[in-house]
């Protein structure tokens, strides 16, 4: 098996508050990974730019990051979604922002129209911070998919170089396969058991999965695996939101239409609110 | 042990049953199904074709288990503004369309439709169709029948009716006003009588017999004629040939009107509406723990209101009062509903003469009862408790009922509702937002239990989607249900989240509510607070001299006193007893630690609606090792009825034949209680006064009589319960 790395990530900077925050969560991970960290900013470059972005990367140097500055001006979303391509960025990380008032967060028009587009996989912070929270809980899908296998070992191989204790594989069992509609106690029976047998249909399945992964991936990592019923995308969030997960790991969608907007399906509803940190997988 | 029985031999060894059942049942449905027809002012025949083809129709059709379907209270007012807008003819085909529409309903599994109201909304509604009917009626009561624009009006007029009947000249008006006030002296006082020879015939009848038996009693031994105004008796019954001859044809020619549609709506809505909230109410009361089939229910409830419409009957919907006389009559199946129509098709046949014997004052005076039941102050109260702001949803709704209509008034109860929650929330985008979204996530955890969060808000507009998910898991299991990323679950969801509960921890599961309290704390939330506050101990200082003596005694046993009221009895539930009433409190407690005796007051109700009775009891509770096998022990005849319903063989003890002669003793496992039952425990049973004693799982109670006992009574009860004690523990 051919184990998927990030060689390059790339983040964009714009000098907000949360810049330092989300340089440094940038960096740590490119550290963690061994890959070279590419920040793009949109815009002019200068020399007063230059410095404030070396200032906060230099203790990172100091530990054997690579890094490059890149500048362009032009139309934030396209000058990111170019630059992942001339860059070959594999990890593109943007930061979400926090609601006032509640304890919600969202992505902002230009982040969530670059998550729609990328070619490469995107990871959304909902809380950068300038200091290391340690991540100890994954959630990944395990849909019937045939980007499932790689999203989980990319899944496995994060939580490898973060030191996660603890993934979840999510089997979201769709409420229309259950095909028998509960009416007494007779058809509550029924489904009962039709939903068992789905349980373990899908067990299997994501065991199939689980077993072609490197097993230096999982050597150290409490493996579990949850199916639920519900909505196909939103459930997994609500779960990851209810289990406390640290990053939930995620197919990325296959192709986007208008009315995947207009009646939001999969990943749309994650990204209308985040329960947690995001890796969609491309 | 009992055998294995074929659901075939099981049903026809129940047939008996339900047919005493059905005929109690019909008895009822007699009197309140001329009554009903006649309130809305559809020939009175109507009210009974529509109880006979509704039971006819429903039992081979129906999906539920123990209800009685026929002409429904809440529909009368709708009926009504029907005849007298649209006529009698065009009514019959607005009900027949209202049919077909709850047939498509039930396909489209849309039944539930009472599950997009909100409870204050429908409680409201309900109490104004409750002074709609209370209102007219009210004046035909006493004699004095006029005609008002709406009931409001009808309402302002009660006290113009008093003073005109104290100033009665006419004999005849003064005789139809007292057989109006004896009528109603019988539905109030009947429940507070507890006499089983007296409720045997339920209070409707005994309005039919006593005036029936006042009729005769003028023709054959006065030989004078009926005092009783002539305009204030009912109209001539079709004998059973002229019902067939003179089938009504339903006139279709408004059905291109707006006023035809919105009556088919009216009809539709209240339809549904009663029958689901009855349904669910009955299924509460059901021995065996049974799921209705609402949909299919609905579906058999729409044919039958077809077929009805076709024969001169009104809407058929499922009717609370009745199916809870079913249950506690021992109906366990859908026959009790056939054998209710089966009677009344007989009662016609053999008495449709008879029947124009009954003043109609008597006959309204049902229905004045009926109608203070669905507005009783008690509704406003216990409305009152959940919260002031669900008080603005009742009387929003109420107001706008009489005032307007029924459609009007139940969308003014949503938008109450729904504004309110918005002040309440400080926010419309929590709503507008969210509403869509699929906001419950359940899974099944390891150890086996389901997991339920909910998110955004929960209330009356996005419950189903929680009660989907409620309803697709298996009672008996364990259910986690967490409102913590919620910001707002609203009073109707609470309710129906506390039915579920129930439902759960009757068949063995539970369901825990977890994540309020933080909801509660961080959102000053005013549903879910009240909600889990629903009994308020007021003074508690204040003692009645029952207690203070009640304290006496605890001291004189060794035990605690404790007069505050508890919700918690989850001990009683296992016992035959409960099994048909709902526990509403447990009071006056008298126990300790180590005392295995446990001394309370109890309240509970038997009964729904108009059948509904109070009945406050004071029992006793032994704790025993579980290899007491379940057993009840009875003297001969007083509470037999009840316990034929389980199904359980009476034992006899040999050796001991004046035993057996003066006790029931039934049971399952009959070798267990032979061998329970030595001389010793015969010996003391024989030798001390009677109490009904039954045991379930780990527990004896006893008690005497269905009243609260006196000092005395009690005293006795606890050295009774203390020497059984002593003797069961010994075996």
């Amino acid at each position: 098996m051919n184990a998927i790395n990030f060689k390059t990530i790339g983040i964009g900077v714009n000098f907000s508050p949360n810049l330092e925050a989300n340089i440094n969560e940038a960096a740590r991970l490119a550290l963690r990974f061994e890959s070279k960290l590419v920040l793009i900013h949109v815009g002019e470059a200068s020399e007063e730019k230059s410095k404030t972005f070396t200032e906060f990367l230099s203790p990172f140097e100091n530990q054997g990051l690579e890094y490059e500055l890149f500048y362009k001006s032009g139309d934030p979303v396209d000058v990111i979604l170019t630059s992942t391509k001339e860059k070959k960025i594999d990890l593109l990380i943007i930061g979400a922002l926090k609601k006032e008032n509640f304890l919600k967060y969202y992505l902002g028009s230009i982040a969530r129209k670059i998550t729609r587009q990328a070619s490469c996989s995107v990871l959304l912070l909902i809380n950068p911070s300038i200091n290391r929270v340690p991540c100890e809980h994954i959630v990944v899908n395990g849909l019937k998919d045939p980007k499932t296998q790689e999203t989980v070992t990319t899944a496995f191989l994060v939580g490898h170089k973060l030191g996660v204790g603890k993934i979840t594989v999510v089997e979201e069992i769709d409420q229309e396969e259950v095909s028998v509609k509960v009416d007494d106690d007779k058809s509550l029976r029924k489904s009962t058991i039709i939903k068992e047998r789905l349980r373990l249909r899908e067990e299997a399945r994501v065991k199939k999965v689980l077993d072609s992964i490197p097993s230096d991936y999982t050597k150290e990592i409490t493996i579990k695996s949850q199916p639920i019923f519900g909505k196909r995308g939103y459930s997994i969030g609500h779960y990851a939101q209810v289990a406390r997960a640290d990053l939930l790991v995620m197919n990325a969608p296959s192709k986007m239409t208008f009315w995947d907007r207009v009646f939001p399906h999969d990943i749309e509803y994650i990204l209308t609110e985040l329960p947690t940190d995001v890796l969609i997988v491309q | 042990m009992r055998t294995k029985e074929t659901p075939f031999v099981g049903f026809i060894k129940t047939l008996p049953k339900n047919m005493f059942s059905g005929l109690v049942v019909s008895l009822i449905a007699l009197p309140l199904g001329l009554g009903l027809a006649m309130a809305s002012e559809a020939p009175p025949i109507a009210g009974v074709i529509t109880a006979i083809v509704g039971g006819i129709i429903v039992s081979v059709f129906g999906g539920s288990f123990v209800t009685i379907s026929g002409p429904g209270n809440g529909l009368v007012g709708v009926v009504l503004i029907a005849i007298t807008t649209l006529g009698l003819t065009a009514t019959y085909a607005a009900i027949i369309c209202s049919g077909i529409i709850l047939i498509l309903l039930g396909f489209l599994r849309l039944g539930k439709l009472a599950d997009y109201f909100p409870s204050s909304a429908i409680q409201g509604m309900l109490a104004a169709i409750g002074l709609i009917i209370l209102g007219k009626q009210f004046h035909i009561m006493l004699g004095n029948k006029i005609a008002r624009d709406n009931g409001i009006d009808y309402l302002l007029e009660i006290p113009n009716t008093l003073i005109t009947v104290v100033n009665y000249q006419d004999k005849g008006l003064i005789y139809a006003a007292i057989a109006g006030v004896i009528s109603l002296a019988i539905m109030v006082f009947y429940s507070k009588i507890r006499n089983k020879y007296l409720q045997l015939i339920p209070a409707t009848m005994w309005i039919v017999i006593v005036s029936v038996g006042f009729s005769y009693y003028y023709e054959f031994i006065l030989k004078t004629p009926n005092p009783i105004s002539a305009a204030y008796m009912i109209p001539s019954i079709p004998n059973i040939q002229e019902i067939i001859t003179d089938i009504p044809s339903p006139n279709f020619d408004m059905i291109g009107t707006l006023s035809f549609w919105s009556s088919v709506v009216a009809l539709t809505l209240i339809a549904s509406i009663e029958s689901l909230l009855s349904i669910k109410a009955v299924d509460k009361l059901d021995v065996f723990k049974r799921r209705s089939n609402v949909n299919k229910d609905i579906k058999a409830l729409g044919l039958a209101t077809v077929v009805s419409g076709f024969l001169g009957g009104l809407n058929v919907v499922t009717v609370i009062a009745r199916s809870s006389v079913n249950v506690n009559n021992g109906g366990s199946n859908r026959s009790s509903n056939l054998f209710h129509a089966l009677f009344l098709v007989l009662f016609i046949v053999l008495f449709s003469t008879e029947l124009t014997r009954i003043p109609l004052t008597a006959l309204m005076a049902i229905l004045v009862y009926t109608g203070y039941k669905l507005a009783s102050p008690d509704v406003v109260r216990r409305i009152f408790t959940i919260g002031k702001e669900q008080l603005i949803i009742f009387f929003a709704t109420l107001f706008v009922t009489l005032k307007v209509g029924l459609i009007t008034g139940i969308v003014a109860g949503l938008i109450a509702t729904f504004v309110i929650h918005i002040v309440v929330t400080k926010s419309l985008s929590l709503f507008v937002k969210n509403i869509l979204k699929p906001n419950v996530l359940m899974f099944k955890e390891e150890n086996g239990g389901y997991f339920i969060s909910v998110k955004h808000f929960c209330s009356f507009l996005n419950f189903n989607m929680l009660k989907n998910k409620l309803e697709a898991i298996p009672e008996e299991s364990d259910v986690i249900l967490d409102f913590s990323l919620c910001g707002f679950v609203d009073h109707s969801v609470m309710e129906n989240v506390h039915d579920y509960q129930e439902l759960f921890h009757k068949k063995g599961g539970n369901i825990g509510v977890i994540g309020l309290d933080i909801l509660g704390t961080k959102s000053e939330h005013p549903f879910a607070l009240r909600r889990l506050l629903p009994i308020q101990n007021i003074i508690t200082n204040n003692k009645t001299k029952r207690q203070n003596n009640l304290e006496q005694v605890a001291n004189d046993f060794g035990l605690r006193f404790d007069p505050l009221k508890h919700r918690t009895s989850t001990f009683l539930e296992n016992f035959i007893y409960f099994k048909t009433k709902k526990i509403e409190h447990v009071f006056n407690q008298l126990s300790a630690k180590e005392s295995p005796c446990h001394l309370f007051d109890v309240t509970f109700s038997e009964g729904e609606f108009i059948a509904k009775e109070v009945i406050r009891s004071t029992m006793l509770h032994i704790k025993t090792s579980s290899n007491v096998p379940v057993f009840t022990l009875d003297r001969e005849g007083l509470l037999e009825r009840l316990y034929a319903l389980t199904g359980y063989k009476d034992i006899d003890i040999k050796n001991h034949a004046d035993f057996s002669k003066r006790f029931y003793l039934r049971g399952e496992n009959e070798n267990a209680i032979r061998s329970l039952f030595n001389d010793e425990l015969v010996l003391f049973f024989e030798s001390n006064a009677y109490y009904h004693i039954e045991s379930s799982k780990d527990g004896l109670l006893v008690f005497s009589k269905e009243r609260m006992a006196s000092i005395k009574e009690i005293k006795a009860l606890l050295d009774f319960g203390l020497r059984l004690n002593a003797i069961i523990n010994k075996v």
